[in-house]
């Protein structure tokens, strides 16, 4: 098991034939990933060849879905045209089979695209959105597994340990910390670092938490908001197995824009140091170095009698 | 990004939202015929900066740093007194609470007729992270610092979240109109004005509308008396006219050359250089560097996919600053690969003959061949583990915090 996506997910590329979209599909492909096509929007018909193989691209998400009964799409479309594509592969994921994992990858789409977007969504019941402006989600397999996104898959493998994350490096960090005491992972995702966006911490932590595979669960935030802080709180009641957590940016100024559109402190709220206090509030054992987060992982599954 | 209380009111006007006649001044000249165009005896002087506490702050001399004058908004009741506020703001730095202690030159002025205020209150648009949607604040209390009233009388602040379906219905005007205590024509008045400030909202790509105080004239208008406006980056695309409205002198200098380049960076006041990939891991290399005993001199995100030339351009901007005694390279390869950032760095060092210790810690895609490249060079560079590691060596490299 792992949540969201199993390790032979079916998925399509929205934007395939873009520089980025071509790119990352082909090292999808290289890893292991199930890709079934791509659409692009007047460039139906034609296939893209990744790793030697020809794939077909539709013109849109209905047709391509009802071709390839696809369980996922990961978006590579740029800034103006992504949160339409977004509703896009909404609507045609729910009319087609009613389910969908939807992963966006932009960055820089504009925050009132954004709140369309995920409005539209979320009357849709049976469809999921992670991001935008995210690394994407990676469920390792034995051999291969699905890699939706552009995290380097070569540094990830199965294992038991449930990571979620703002940022998309210190994904990357925290799943090498894993490795170094010998842990993979069950799925990794990152919900990415924009204001307004789809799954967040809380979706994550209630998969995780249902996920027999996932023994313990990586949290890690970053200043601006306070999504950390009402995660904390729900897991404090919801969540039993041992969560690390560690929170970017203490030392950020207020009032600046920390590269993520999200990552601000504003009016003295949103700071790490506030999330920090959350996280230790509920139980969750922080790391305030991010090379730490594998010695603090070790200590946790210890005391749970799980190393 | 911001604009001017003065660039807000145009647009507002342009909305359709109630706004007092006022000149845009750059001049003694200008505001004394602003004065007299404007026909109004009272009017007010008032600073055009991108901070607030504008009313409370302080001019000094821009370089005696003499104290020139307290408040950057003056209410004037003569030709004499335009022209004495003027003066005394016009060219001068103007301290608040926001600027800190440097403050900010004031090269704009507006110039805005007096007005019969009955009431004042506070008003805000923004997009709210926890709904997902356009939340509007609204108090009784206007003019007032909006976070004192949020901390100290809670109850006094009345929300309404626009559902991003349904728009901004007219149950929620009247609901917060009266929540305000208004009635009958103000009622009305404050309905059709929220409507338009909205439609602009969403218009205009804004972040945030705060006006700060709205006010209920003698004759039940509603009018904007202040207007704080900034507009979400990610639309620039669509809005040709923000070019126009853009304050270069509002912006550091060196963080919009670093975004032109591809580059985010945002300066800071210690001496550790830091040049990393993602926004997130640079926060995080920031926040090692200070536990471990170092001041970060800067975040900088060199983004997913920096090439050499990007690389050396962020080891440029970093050496700009002269507080920078030593750099951290702090890099995660994903589509980034190692083996291009090491050339990067050493291409950089030779290019920028570099002075200062360099600390480098790669990982991810290629990192052995990146660690070969940097172990070759005969270049004085450190390499680092991991980040632990990294912020250690750069913190001792520079003889700790003193």
């Amino acid at each position: 098991m792992s949540i969201w996506i199993e390790e032979d997910a079916k998925v399509l590329v929205q934007g395939i034939t873009g520089k980025q979209g071509m790119f990352h599909a082909d090292k999808m492909v290289e890893y292991g990933t199930k890709i079934v096509g791509g659409c692009t929007p007047g460039k139906g018909g034609q296939t893209v060849e990744l790793q030697g193989k020809p794939f077909p691209v539709w013109d849109g998400m209905i047709e391509a879905i009802e071709a390839t009964d696809a369980d996922a799409t990961v978006i590579y479309v740029p800034p103006p045209f992504a949160a339409e594509a977004i509703m896009e592969a909404a609507d045609a994921f729910d009319s087609v089979k009613g389910e969908g994992v939807i992963v966006c990858i932009t960055e820089g789409i504009p925050t009132l695209d954004m709140v369309k977007a995920v409005a539209y969504v979320e009357n849709r019941p049976g469809v999921r959105l992670i991001g935008p402006n995210c690394p994407g989600i990676i469920t390792p397999g034995e051999t291969g597994g699905a890699k939706i996104g552009i995290m380097p898959g070569h540094i990830h493998a199965k294992g038991r340990i449930g990571i979620v994350s703002k940022s998309g490096t210190l994904t990357y960090e925290a799943v090498a910390q894993t490795m170094s005491i010998d842990e993979g992972q069950s799925t990794c995702i990152g919900i990415g670092g924009d204001p307004v966006n789809g799954t967040g911490f809380i979706d994550c932590l209630a998969a995780f938490q249902a996920d027999p595979q996932t023994e313990a669960i990586i949290m890690i935030g970053e200043i601006g908001g306070n999504a950390e802080q009402e995660a904390a709180a729900w897991a404090a009641d919801n969540v039993t197995k041992p969560i690390v957590g560690f929170v970017a940016g203490a030392t950020a100024p207020p009032g600046k824009r920390m590269g993520h559109a999200g990552a601000i402190i504003s009016g003295g709220k949103g700071t790490a140091e506030e999330k920090f206090e959350a996280f230790r509030a509920a139980g969750i054992a922080c790391a305030m170095d991010p090379s730490e987060l594998g010695k603090v992982l070790l200590e946790s599954l210890k005391a749970v009698g799980l190393r | 990004m911001n604009i001017h209380e003065y660039q807000g009111k145009s647009l507002l006007r342009d909305n359709n939202v109630a706004v007092l006649e006022g000149v845009h001044c750059t001049s003694v000249e200008q505001a004394l015929s602003a004065y007299d165009s404007l026909g109004s005896k009272v009017v007010a002087v008032k600073s055009q900066i991108h901070a607030g506490g504008r009313g409370k702050g302080t001019l000094y001399h821009p370089e005696t740093r003499e104290h020139v004058m307290d408040g950057g908004v003056k209410i004037a009741f003569s030709r004499e007194e335009v022209e004495s506020y003027a003066t005394n703001i016009l060219g001068n730095i103007l301290v608040t609470i926001q600027t800190g202690d440097e403050g900010k030159l004031v090269s704009n002025l507006y110039v805005e007729a007096g007005c019969d205020i009955a009431h004042e209150y506070y008003l805000a648009l923004l997009v709210d992270r926890d709904n997902k949607s356009v939340l509007i604040m609204a108090s009784t209390e206007g003019g007032m610092d909006i976070e004192d009233v949020a901390h100290n009388t809670p109850e006094l602040i009345h929300k309404v979240v626009v559902d991003s379906n349904a728009g901004l219905l007219g149950f929620q005007k009247r609901d917060l109109g009266m929540a305000l205590g208004l009635q009958g024509m103000a009622l009305r008045s404050f309905g059709k004005m929220l409507s338009n400030m909205y439609t602009m909202f969403i218009q205009e790509d804004c972040a945030m509308v705060e006006i700060n105080p709205l006010v209920r004239t003698g004759n039940d208008e509603i009018v904007a008396l202040d207007s704080k406006i900034s507009f979400d980056e990610n639309a620039e695309f669509r809005h040709k006219n923000w070019d126009d409205l853009r304050d270069l002198s509002e912006e550091e200098d060196v963080e919009i050359r670093a975004k032109e380049t591809g580059l985010s960076y945002v300066k800071l006041d210690g001496n550790i250089g830091c040049l990393v990939n993602g926004a997130g891991l640079a926060m995080a290399t920031m926040d090692v560097i200070k536990l471990y005993g170092g001041e970060p001199a800067n975040f900088l995100d060199v983004g997913g996919g920096a090439d050499e030339e990007q690389v050396k351009t962020a080891f440029s901007i970093i050496l700009e600053d002269p507080n920078v005694k030593g750099i951290l390279v702090n890099i995660f390869g994903g589509i980034m690969r190692c083996d291009i950032i090491a050339r990067g760095v050493i291409a950089a060092t030779e290019a920028l003959s570099l002075e200062v210790p360099l600390v480098v810690r790669l990982a991810g895609t290629n990192v052995d061949e990146g660690k070969a490249i940097l172990a070759a060079s005969t270049l004085n560079i450190h390499a680092a583990d991991d980040l632990a590691d990294g912020a250690q060596k750069i913190v001792a490299l520079i003889g700790g915090d003193e």
